[in-house]
């Protein structure tokens, strides 16, 4: 592990860069005072409900909104005709319509809105509007769909990326072939999605609402409204969690459509039985396989062929699509590799973003092919990673170098070498497969260990205008730091806080509410971006308010700029003889700057999936400890470590946050989570049916390492590390499911089923 | 199907009026009392974010019609701490080892570990896992909730 020393400018209260910072809205909410989008209250409020579609493909015939326009109560009924701009909305095509108006191409697509002054009466009435459908067989197979009628005028393929690199024909001499599949994960987070929009006097409206970015929807809402986008003033309300569900509109757009018609503050919160049909899901994945290496396990080749059923529209699918397809083998060096990858289009909810974006899916593939080829090998799988492991100055199968940091071989070793803590066969119950129900008794269960390791890319790729935008204020001595970042749970704003801090050198940092009439666009908070672009644009925005002050007094004080630092709420020179202090340098004139941050540029693909289209890559390890009774087909995790490349940690506590969280959600899609789906119809639409790691579910997770090499170009040097421990931990559970019961088990999640009945 | 009756919350009785007999504690709570402390992760009884306190037993608010619970001393996340300068060693210790991503199960949490370290002032890890299975958190994966609760016992048990 390497630590470089890169601040020079620091505070010596240690709350800056690098410092176990607690939350700043950690106090409110313990105490429930924190405002999410669901606690939101207006004079005269109405609620608002959506009537979704039953069917997964139908053609609307006709919709009578008389019964629910006469019940008492009602304030409005509207649909697609009320629409007052243009009638799609989408983050990459603008392919879905706001409300359907003759088509509907999934269980759940909104088909009208009701107003109303109770929300069982908004619920009633959308009950009481009557839609004739004429019920059409859907498109379900993602694999039939690029053959099939079109179900959409932009047809059924939404991207196909083929990456064909070196030489598609070479052959090794030991291959493994292996189909492989992965089921529809739901990101869940715990606050549904809710929020308020509120007409204003100029025609325009003004929406708090629980998003991932704020300027984005911004966008779209003001192209279907028909208004100008200054006129549509978005302000972030508390966001209950987003793993990537948010980034897509949901009830934005129907708040916004209430509220100008009713002229009345509306309020949405969806119930979780609507939320699992409002928002996109992680897409399922088919996916083939055949690995090519020599006798001595150097890989040759990879083939593979990926598709990812995208549903009824295509929100992200391309972007999800080029992950799966550029992060394919993995992290490894494979001198060719042949790649199809497919988002289809199908009458299934659609899906987008979800943490990990793509590479889960494909790490379960490769990591699944890896350990099947050290077992053709007769070699241990972890040396046969080693030996393959990406570094810098390696190619990806994209053609592009890694030029940054990646520090895969020392990731995979930190993890595989870490002890695993003893775990003496238990007689408690609880703490076996199948739990407090006393299903299994410790002699009938198998152990298993499964290892795996993955990688992504960090920030958008492809040639995107990937950009964030920040000020910030110093005055009386105290920072205000203004910035569109959605908060939603991962910590920017102790970081923003940290930040300011360490390069200001005081103390007291206010962040300004995140909203899109006072700042620019920070982008999404995905891609494991925000860290590094909100992060470096505060960075910038509080470097520049330091360098006005310091040229300020450098003039007054006769000092070169190089002998004045700013700590302990001072400038000060560096021998400490001169000293002012900054609050009364600020009191009659306050120091203001504003950047936009940038990222290093990237390139599209080309025809044949090569070029530079990355930024940066991080990746991370997963050593799994699993019990399994074999009849039952239970499983119980009783350990995982892992190791992470996290260029540099900024906040130890919230990096430890990160990893334990994702990982539990990649044990979740291994073994419990899935959104089962019976001819387009969601059939598990409830915590009780869509069953998430609970307390009992995850084991203790020990960090055998952050691996800290500090990435050129990053603020602090610093990597994203919300999405890697999410794309290993799924491949490492099922990984040691099969090896406490010897099963192929080729897909995820692991149900029991496909153990006791296999 | 309107009444008019009185809750006990917080030590505090609050009338309520207007509301249909059939809403839930929860959202009495929530949007007749402005107590949205109490959260409404999955008004069905599986996620536990909605957890009270009814004469001291840990309950799902949206499982109990509020009018059921007239009478009754419920307590809520509100009226564990006297005050933002005063929170419960609980509380604390959830800000302190990090335990509070995006908060929204942490009001439920909250009210079901002081339900458990009242019951119980040394719970081993797996008293706490069985405990707390109830309680859902997407963000977190529970490492350091349980870190907190674990810390939290600690701290009760050394300052009686």
């Amino acid at each position: 592990m390497s630590r470089q020393a890169t601040i020079t400018h620091t505070n010596t209260a240690n709350r800056g860069i690098g410092a176990d910072v607690t939350r700043p809205d950690g106090i409110p909410k313990v105490q429930g005072s924190f405002a999410f989008s669901s606690d939101l209250w207006a004079d005269d409020f109405l609620w608002g409900h959506t009537l979704r579609s039953p069917h997964a493909s139908a053609r609307i015939v006709s919709i009578d909104i008389g019964p629910a326009l006469a019940t008492t109560g009602v304030h409005a009924v509207l649909t697609a005709e009320d629409v007052p701009g243009q009638l799609n909305f989408g983050l990459e095509h603008g392919d879905q319509p706001v409300l359907a108006a003759n088509q509907v191409r999934y269980v759940g697509e909104p088909v009208a809105l009701v107003a109303a002054d109770h929300p069982d009466i908004a619920r009633r009435a959308a009950e009481a509007i009557v839609v004739y459908y004429e019920v059409t067989e859907p498109l379900t197979d993602s694999e039939a769909a690029p053959q099939a009628a079109p179900i959409h005028p932009d047809g059924n393929v939404i991207r196909q990326l083929n990456i064909r690199h070196g030489n598609i024909n070479a052959t090794g001499e030991v291959t493994v072939e292996g189909t492989y599949e992965v089921g529809m994960q739901d990101q869940a987070f715990m606050g549904p999605e809710s929020g308020m929009a509120l007409p204003d006097e100029d025609g325009g409206v003004e929406l708090f609402v629980s998003t991932q970015w704020l300027h984005v929807d911004r966008s779209q809402i003001a192209a279907c409204l028909g208004i100008a986008e200054a006129q549509v003033r978005i302000t972030l309300a508390g966001v209950g969690g987003a793993f990537g569900a948010r980034e897509d509109l949901s009830l934005q757009l129907h708040l916004c459509l209430l509220a100008l018609y009713t002229q009345k503050p509306i309020k949405m919160v969806y119930s979780r039985d609507e939320s699992f049909l409002g928002h996109v899901h992680r897409h399922p994945a088919k996916m083939w396989y055949r690995h090519h290496a020599t006798r001595q396990g150097r890989l040759v080749k990879v083939e593979a062929r990926i598709v990812l059923d995208g549903g009824a529209y295509a929100s992200s699918s391309g972007a999800v699509i080029a992950n799966a397809a550029c992060f394919a083998v993995g992290p490894y060096k494979v001198g060719s590799a042949h790649i199809e990858g497919l988002a289809v289009r199908t009458n299934n909810p659609p899906c987008g973003a979800m943490r990990g974006f793509g590479a889960v899916q494909t790490c379960f593939a490769h990591e699944s092919q890896m350990d099947k080829l050290a077992v053709a090998l007769e070699m241990d799988p972890i040396e046969l990673r080693l030996l393959n492991a990406l570094a810098p100055g390696d190619r990806l199968i994209t053609g592009q170098q890694i030029t940054g940091t990646f520090p895969v071989a020392e990731v995979i070793r930190q993890c595989a070498e870490a002890p695993t803590p003893e775990l003496a066969p238990t007689q408690d119950h609880r703490n076996l497969p199948g739990g407090s129900g006393r299903t299994t008794e410790a002699t009938d269960t198998a152990r298993g260990e499964g290892f795996a390791v993955g990688f992504k890319n960090l920030m958008f790729s492809e040639g995107f205008d990937d950009f964030s935008s920040a000020a910030c204020r110093l005055a009386d001595g105290v920072a205000t730091i203004t910035c569109a970042c959605a908060e939603v749970g991962q910590g920017f704003v102790t970081l923003a806080q940290q930040i300011a801090r360490t390069e200001l050198g005081i103390d007291e940092v206010i962040l300004a509410p995140a909203q899109t009439a006072t700042i620019g666009s920070a982008g999404s908070t995905s891609a494991s971006r925000q860290t590094w672009m909100s992060g470096g644009a505060v960075q910038a925005a509080c470097n520049k308010v330091r360098s006005l002050i310091l040229a300020d007094i450098s003039a007054k004080w006769g000092v070169h700029l190089d002998g004045l630092v700013l700590r302990d709420g001072l400038i000060c020179t560096l021998d400490g003889q001169q000293q002012a202090s900054l609050a009364e340098l600020t009191a009659n004139r306050a120091y203001e700057a504003d950047v936009v941050y940038r990222h290093a540029p990237t390139e599209a693909l080309d025809e044949n999936g090569q070029g530079n289209a990355h930024v940066s890559f991080a990746c991370a390890a997963h050593k799994v400890i699993a019990d399994v009774d074999p009849d039952l087909g239970l499983v119980r995790i009783r350990h995982i470590t892992t190791a992470q490349d996290v260029g540099r940690i900024l906040n130890p506590t919230q990096a430890v946050g990160q990893i334990e969280g994702g990982t539990a959600q990649g044990v979740g899609l291994a073994l419990m989570e899935e959104i089962v789906l019976d001819n387009g119809l969601v059939r598990n639409a409830s915590f009780t049916d869509y069953v998430i790691p609970t307390t009992l579910d995850m084991p203790d997770v020990t960090i055998a390492a952050f691996i800290e090499e500090p990435e050129p170009g990053a603020p602090y040097g610093a990597k994203g590390i919300g999405e890697p421990p999410t794309i290993s931990s799924s491949a490492a559970v099922a990984a040691a499911v099969r090896a406490a019961t010897g099963l192929d088990l080729p897909r995820i999640p692991i149900r029991p089923a496909d153990i006791a009945l296999s | 199907m309107s009444n008019t009756y009185s809750l006990r919350v917080n030590g505090t009785d609050c009338e309520v009026t207007d509301s249909d007999i059939t809403e839930s504690l929860l959202f009495v709570l929530r949007e007749r009392l402005g107590l949205t402390g109490t959260k409404n992760a999955c008004t069905e009884g599986e996620c536990s974010s909605c957890a009270v306190l009814v004469d001291g037993m840990l309950t799902c608010s949206c499982l109990v019609l509020a009018a059921a619970v007239e009478g009754q001393e419920i307590t809520t996340v509100e009226g564990l701490s006297n005050g933002p300068e005063d929170l419960s060693v609980v509380q604390q210790a959830f800000v302190d080892n990090g335990a509070v991503q995006c908060g929204f199960c942490t009001p439920g949490l909250i009210v079901a570990v002081h339900d458990l370290l009242e019951a119980d002032p040394a719970p081993t890890d797996t008293d706490v896992r069985e405990a707390l299975s109830g309680n859902l958190c997407r963000c977190t994966g529970y490492g350091r909730i349980l870190a907190a609760v674990h810390a939290a016992a600690e701290q009760m048990r050394s300052t009686p």
